[in-house]
C-alpha cells in the first residue's frame, strides 16, 4: 500500500524551508515526517502531511514547483536489526531503495519508515510475505 | 496582407531613387537648424550638396546613443518645440534616457508604419487588438495603438501588466490580436494554465512582440502555447519606436520599412559597411522625420540584411531577427556569446522552459558563465540524482553547441526577474 508524499523544489537560499512550513502552518496543514536532501545550489523538501492534495495546491499557488510521490510507510520493530532485516528482504528481491527517512509516531510497538522505491508493488508484496506490515494512508493518518 | 500596396512594393529602383530624395532633403535640414550635425559634418568636411543619393550615405557621420545623451533633452530637436506634439524617452536603465520628440508628421508616419506592421499578420477592422504593451513614455504601447486605429481596428488599450485581467479581457471580449513582449506571452500562457483556461480555444489569430530578443524555438513554444501566428516586430525608441520593421506570414525576416528607416550593418569595430548577409551592427538614418532625425543611428543591434524576393511580394530589405546587442554580447575566455545563441540551446533540453539568467564572474582572472534555469513541473523530480542529470545535460549541450564551459544552475521559479516589460537576462559581475 503507497503513501502520498509531497515533494517541494526548493532553491539552497536562507529562509526557503522556513517559508515552507510557514505557509504550512497558515494552512493547518500538519507535517507528519520531513526529510531534506541537498546539494550546494537546490534541496528536496520531502513530507508526508495530513493532507497532502490541499498542501500540493497550497505550495503551487505559492508559486512552489511541488509534486506528489508515490512512497511506502514499512513497520519496523523498534529494536536492533529492525531496519536491517528490511533491508537485507527487500535486496535479496533485488528491489533498490532511492532513499528513506523515519516516521515521527509508532504504530503500536512499531517504528515506521517511509521508503521511496521504483518496484513498490514487489517491495510491499516481498514485505508481506514475511509479516512485514505495510501502512496506507489512512493508517499513518490515524495514529 | 500589405497596407500600403504603393510603398512597400515599390520596384527596388524607384525605391532608391526616393531614397536618394529623401535623404537630400533630411541632411539640408539637419546642416541648416541641427548645431550638433552641423558640427559633425563640418569636422568630416561633408556639405549637404556632397549627398546627391543613398550611395552617398556612407559619406555623413555615425550617430551613438552617447551623443544623444550628451545633448539631452532637446539637442536633437530639428524643429522649433512648438511644433512638436509628443514627447517619448526611453527608460534610462543604463544612463540618461534618450528622447524621440514627433512632430504631427512624425505621428502620421508612425501610424502608418504600425498599420503596416499589424497588417502583416492579417489585422483588419474587425479585429480586437488587445496591447498589452506598456503605455506611457515606453513607445510600445501607443506605437501599437496608433497602428491600430489607423487601420480601424479595436484597441484595447490594457497596457502591461495585471495578467490576470489580462486573462479576464481576452475571454470577454474575444480579443482576436495580442500584441506584447514575447516573454509575456509565455508567461500569460503560464497564467492561463494555472487558472484552468486554454489559451488555444480563445480566437487569438495572431500575436505581434517585441522590444526585447528571442528565439526560434521560443516562437515555436509561442505558437504551440497559445495557438497563433507569432510575428516578431522591431523598433527603438530613438528612431521612432516599433513600427521599424515587422515580419510578414512567411517569418522569413523583418522587412525593414526603409521608403523611412534607411539600413545599413556595419562592422562594429572598424565603422565599415559590410555586404549583405555579413553580421554586424544595425545603423538607421530616418529618411522622413522632422522633430528629432537622426543620421546613421547606431542600434547596437547585431543583424543581417537580405535582399533577396520575398513571397509576400514586399520589395523591402529584411532583417534577420535580431540576434544579439552589441553591449549585450558577452566574450566569455575569448568566446563571443550572445544570450540568444544560449537560449536556443537550453530550449533543445526536453522540459526546460525560456526563463533563464546568465551571470558572468570572473574568477582567478578566468571568467565563469553560470546559467541559472528556472525549475518547473516538467523538470522536476524528487530524486537529487535527476535534477543533477539536467543540470548536467544542459552544460553538455552548451559545451556541444557553442564550446563554451558554463555551469548550470536550477532555481526557483519566477526567482528570476521578468517580464512584463523585458527580462534581464544578463548579469556582468566582472569587474575589469
Amino acid at each position: 500500500m503507497s503513501v502520498k508524499q509531497i515533494s517541494v523544489f526548493l532553491e539552497n537560499k536562507k529562509g526557503r524551508l522556513a517559508d515552507v512550513t510557514r505557509i504550512l502552518s497558515k494552512e493547518a496543514v500538519n507535517i507528519r515526517a520531513l526529510s531534506l536532501a541537498d546539494t550546494a545550489d537546490f534541496g528536496v523538501l520531502r513530507i508526508i502531511v495530513n493532507e497532502p492534495d490541499r498542501c500540493l495546491a497550497v505550495l503551487k499557488k505559492n508559486s512552489f514547483v511541488a509534486q506528489v510521490t508515490e512512497v511506502v510507510a514499512i513497520e519496523v520493530e523498534d529494536k536492533p536489526g529492525g531496519l536491517s532485516r528490511i533491508l537485507e528482504l527487500l535486496d535479496g528481491a533485488g528491489v533498490n531503495v532511492e532513499y528513506m527517512y523515519a516516521y515521527v509516531e509508532k504504530s503500536k510497538d512499531n517504528a515506521i519508515v517511509i521508503c521511496r522505491i521504483d518496484e513498490r508493488e514487489r517491495a510491499i508484496e516481498v514485505l508481506g510475505k514475511a509479516g512485514i506490515a505495510t501502512l496506507s494512508a489512512e493508517a499513518l493518518k490515524a495514529l | 496582407m500589405i497596407w500600403n500596396t504603393d510603398y512597400e512594393t515599390l520596384p527596388r529602383d524607384e525605391l532608391r531613387a526616393l531614397q536618394g530624395q529623401r535623404l537630400g532633403s533630411l541632411v539640408d535640414a539637419l546642416y541648416r537648424r541641427v548645431p550638433f550635425y552641423r558640427a559633425k559634418m563640418d569636422a568630416m568636411g561633408v556639405k549637404p550638396h556632397d549627398i546627391q543619393g543613398i550611395g552617398d550615405l556612407e559619406k555623413l557621420p555615425l550617430t551613438t546613443k552617447d551623443e544623444m545623451r550628451d545633448v539631452y533633452p532637446y539637442g536633437l530637436l530639428a524643429v522649433d518645440l512648438k511644433e512638436i506634439v509628443e514627447i517619448h524617452t526611453s527608460s534610462g536603465t543604463t544612463g540618461k534616457p534618450v528622447v524621440d520628440a514627433y512632430t504631427a508628421g512624425d505621428i502620421e508616419v508612425w501610424s502608418e508604419v504600425m498599420a503596416r506592421t499589424l497588417a502583416t499578420g492579417g489585422t483588419g477592422r474587425h479585429d480586437i487588438v488587445q496591447n498589452a504593451f506598456g503605455y506611457g513614455l515606453f513607445t510600445g504601447g501607443l506605437g501599437v495603438h496608433y497602428g491600430a486605429r489607423k487601420i480601424g481596428a479595436t484597441v484595447i488599450p490594457i497596457s502591461g501588466g495585471n495578467t490576470k485581467r489580462q486573462l479576464a479581457i481576452l475571454q470577454d471580449f474575444k480579443s482576436t490580436v495580442l500584441t506584447c513582449t514575447p516573454s509575456y506571452s509565455l508567461y500569460l500562457a503560464e497564467a492561463a494554465r494555472e487558472e484552468g483556461l486554454d489559451m488555444r480555444s480563445l480566437g487569438v489569430k495572431a500575436g505581434f512582440f517585441g522590444a526585447e530578443p528571442w528565439s526560434e524555438t521560443m516562437r515555436k513554444e509561442i505558437e504551440e502555447k497559445l495557438h497563433l501566428l507569432a510575428i516578431d516586430i522591431y523598433g527603438l525608441t530613438e528612431i521612432i519606436g516599433p513600427g521599424v520593421a515587422s515580419e510578414c506570414e512567411h517569418q522569413n525576416g523583418l522587412h525593414i520599412f526603409e521608403d523611412h528607416f534607411y539600413p545599413e550593418v556595419i562592422d562594429t569595430k572598424t565603422g565599415k559597411v559590410l555586404p549583405d548577409g555579413e553580421k554586424g551592427e544595425l545603423v538607421i538614418t530616418t529618411l522622413t522625420k522632422e522633430g528629432s532625425p537622426l543620421l546613421r543611428y547606431r542600434t547596437r543591434d547585431i543583424t543581417y540584411l537580405d535582399r533577396s524576393p520575398c513571397p509576400c511580394g514586399r520589395t523591402s530589405v529584411r532583417m534577420h531577427r535580431v540576434l544579439g546587442r552589441t553591449d549585450d554580447m558577452l566574450i566569455i575566455r575569448g568566446v563571443n556569446v550572445f544570450p540568444s545563441q544560449i537560449e536556443e540551446v537550453i530550449l533543445k533540453v526536453e522540459g526546460v522552459e525560456p526563463h533563464y539568467q546568465l551571470v558572468v564572474e570572473r574568477r582567478d582572472n578566468l571568467d565563469e558563465l553560470e546559467v541559472q534555469v528556472e525549475m518547473n513541473e516538467k523538470l522536476f523530480s524528487d530524486e537529487i540524482k535527476i535534477l543533477e542529470r539536467t543540470e548536467k545535460a544542459i552544460e553538455a549541450e552548451l559545451y556541444a553547441t557553442l564550446n563554451i564551459h558554463t555551469r548550470v544552475k536550477l532555481v526557483e521559479p519566477k526567482a528570476i526577474a521578468r517580464s512584463e516589460g523585458k527580462a534581464k537576462r544578463v548579469i556582468d559581475k566582472r569587474t575589469l
